[in-house]
């Protein structure tokens, strides 16, 4: 028991540190170092960094967005996904061990990599925009919300996650809807996405991480300010004097949204891990 | 179950189709090179630093107002952390807005990347700080509002206590007076370390930092003479000498290798008796400790102190489609009451006399007057080439390698063949 605390106290310890530190100025956030009162809501005690915070970053913005482009992303994600793990589980195609592997391989390309070609790429796509009654078209993606969300949605770990837990899902399901008459995408729909849950909420939080996470591909990508997520916003506060009240206000609010998520799926996480084997 | 599997579908249809009207609201506006010739945008680094913004938007706003503007001036501002990341990704996608501004000594590199067009402004340049003007094969790429300058502040009642002279313009302290002012102030037992040298810095605060103290010594980044090799001068004597004397700041108890992440609170913190810093935290600094605040000149380690040159600066991109109305934006917003405007808002040195006389605390015997003197007397521009960025790099990691306790020849061995070979397969960066 004894051990288990210490181990949530090591964890928690950032998090408390965060929460505290944001509530202080930043004189004492620094003379509160050397002891426990760094962890403790003493002293002088206020809401003015998060006020601050809203002075500085147009936070409320930066999380509208990110909320925005996480939802769609996770959403589609799961969707597109599991699409592809079902075909790829289910469906007698030849070649689908070829081009499972090909998915997975892509899993070693680091994103990094890519990114700048990526960039060339999506600034060669037409863009559509309605414009009263005319449809207009030109070209590039750059400084959109589009380029921030559909390069993420396929995603080769989610559709590995989807494709090992349908492999536990009996087959005898299938030819048994077959029998009555279900078609693929019926059997997709009514009988295998249910059993999967799991799976769903695993790859919901896998998604929504590096999509709320998202720094590097909007830094390249995105010009507008009122584009920006939240990650972008956090380096607003690196100026020759840093503010650490404000640093640890912003922090706080943009780690709230994460751990109520993580919260609300934890336990069909947690049950996802157990039963593929996949540590997240 | 098939329920909740049917609004997962519905979910994901309207997702799709938000993905649509989000596209249909969320395009952000057109950067220079699309854009009509009646609108021409600025990037700036400054998102995060409102009273800097604030001032460039003033700057901007006025000339958007007067009559003779030859176009109207949009204003996007970015984070300084990642701004060089942006400009680079738009260079890429040939999407670069027509006025950037840019980080002095990034200056050669962006002219050499053809990111940047030889300004034709009708201001004469000749009256401003040397440090405020970047130029790079003849021609000038760009020109600041204003500059900084790295200076040592200390508590003038710490010093009086140790017995230790206050360093002056006139009279700044030799290296052995540095030692002697160490060791004193280390006697007082006030502090774990004397001296706060910014070690926990990284990025461009390594070069921008130490590498004055490298040329007080005598050697430099790079052979200056065609900027081909660092060979000899970053891997000489006098460059070996500095690394050691560096080292031993550490290892004499003066200063830590990893001094804490906010130099300037720690300072006021009363964690270190005497910073290295820049003209930056003095205000911050008088603020807290009023007339017991002493600004100093650095170390004169035997060729005379030596600061950093160039700060932020503004330039014209080379695919600007009003390069016309860029360059009289950028001569507009050089009047002084434009340069003190923005040196007010940010506290820095501004660009010329002129616009100095307007700002009481840069002003003849004003406060910071002193950080004008530091700038004229003392400053070193970073090599002027576009090997910048990567000898940078390399100086960096060999300052941190030195730090860590690496052999200082070796440590620098490696940055010169690094930088060498770069120069090398970069075909000497000639234009």
């Amino acid at each position: 028991m004894l051990v288990r605390i210490l181990f949530a106290a090591v964890a928690a310890f950032p998090i408390v540190f965060m929460l505290v530190s944001s509530l202080k100025p930043d004189t004492q956030i620094f003379g509160d170092m050397s002891s426990v009162a760094a962890f403790l809501p003493v002293g002088n005690i206020s809401f003015d960094n998060y006020a601050a915070v809203f002075d500085r970053v147009p936070a409320a913005r930066f999380l509208v967005n990110s909320i925005g482009i996480s939802a769609v992303t996770v959403v589609l994600g799961i969707f597109i996904n599991s699409l592809c793990a079902f075909a790829l589980s289910r469906m007698e195609v030849r070649g689908k061990r070829v081009v499972f592997t090909v998915i997975l391989a892509t899993l070693i390309v680091p994103f990094q990599t890519l990114a700048l070609p990526l960039v060339w790429w999506v600034n060669q796509l037409p863009y559509f925009e309605l414009n009263g009654f005319s449809l207009e078209i030109s070209k590039g993606w750059l400084d959109t919300y589009q380029v921030q969300i559909i390069p993420f949605i396929a995603n080769a770990f989610s559709i590995y996650l989807f494709h090992q837990y349908f492999e536990s899902i009996p087959k005898e399901l299938d030819e048994a809807a077959r029998i009555d008459g279900a078609g693929w995408f019926k059997i997709y729909r009514q009988v295998v996405m249910p059993l999967a849950g799991p799976a769903t909420a695993t790859v919901a939080i896998l998604t929504f991480l590096p999509a709320w996470n998202s720094y590097l591909w909007p830094l390249m990508v995105v010009q507008s300010e009122e584009l920006r997520p939240v990650m972008i916003g956090i380096q607003y506060f690196f100026q020759l004097n840093v503010s650490w009240g404000e640093v640890m206000a912003y922090a706080s609010l943009i780690t709230v949204p994460v751990v109520v998520l993580f919260i609300a799926f934890q336990r069909s996480f947690i049950n996802s891990i157990a039963s593929s084997g996949v540590k997240g | 179950m098939n329920k909740r599997f049917t609004r997962i579908l519905a979910t994901s249809i309207t997702a799709a189709a938000l993905i649509g009207s989000l596209g249909a609201c969320g395009k952000g506006s057109a950067s220079a090179t699309s854009e009509g010739s009646n609108e021409i945008t600025l990037w700036t680094h400054n998102a995060g630093n409102p009273e800097e913004l604030a001032a460039i938007k003033g700057v901007v706003d006025s000339y958007n107002k007067s009559s003779d503007a030859k176009a109207k001036i949009k204003v996007q501002a970015f984070p300084q952390d990642s701004y060089n990341d942006s400009v680079v990704s738009a260079a890429a996608a040939g999407k670069l807005p027509c006025i950037v501004d840019i980080d002095g000594p990034n200056v050669p590199n962006w002219a050499w990347a053809k990111y940047l067009t030889p300004l034709k402004l009708t201001t004469d340049l000749s009256a401003h700080l040397p440090s405020t003007v970047a130029t790079w094969e003849g021609e000038t790429y760009a020109v600041g509002h204003y500059d900084v300058a790295l200076a040592m502040l200390a508590r003038a009642s710490d010093l009086k206590a140790a017995g230790v002279r206050v360093a002056t313009v006139k009279q700044p302290w030799t290296k052995d007076e540095f030692q002697d002012a160490l060791t004193k102030l280390k006697a007082l037992d006030k502090w774990d370390y004397p001296l706060d040298m910014g070690t926990a810095g990284n990025g461009e605060w390594l070069p921008y930092g130490y590498s004055p103290l490298l040329q007080s010594f005598g050697a430099d980044l790079i052979n200056r003479d065609g900027f081909q090799t660092a060979e000899g001068v970053l891997n000489g004597d006098k460059a070996v000498e500095w690394a050691q004397w560096f080292r031993g700041l550490a290892e004499q108890g003066f200063m830590a290798t990893k001094s804490g992440k906010d130099s300037t609170q720690d300072f006021l913190n009363n964690k270190s008796g005497l910073l290295y810093t820049g003209s930056w935290a003095a205000d911050k600094a008088r603020a807290a400790l009023g007339d017991d605040l002493v600004v100093m000149p650095t170390v004169d380690l035997g060729n005379g102190p030596k600061i950093g040159g160039a700060s932020w600066q503004w330039g014209v991109t080379e695919g600007c489609a009003n390069t016309d109305a860029a360059m009289d934006y950028l001569s507009y917003s050089l009047k002084p009451e434009n340069l003190a405007a923005v040196a007010k808002a940010t506290g820095t040195i501004p660009a010329t006399d002129e616009a100095a006389a307007l700002i009481p605390a840069f002003a003849e015997g004003g406060a910071n007057r002193i950080f004008m003197d530091f700038s004229r007397q003392y400053a070193v521009m970073r090599p002027e080439t576009p090997a910048y960025p990567f000898i940078a790099t390399e100086y960096g990691k060999a300052v941190q390698d030195v730090l860590a306790g690496a052999d200082p020849q070796t440590a620098l061995d490696k940055a010169v063949k690094a930088i060498d070979a770069n120069i090398k397969s970069n075909g000497g960066y000639k234009n």
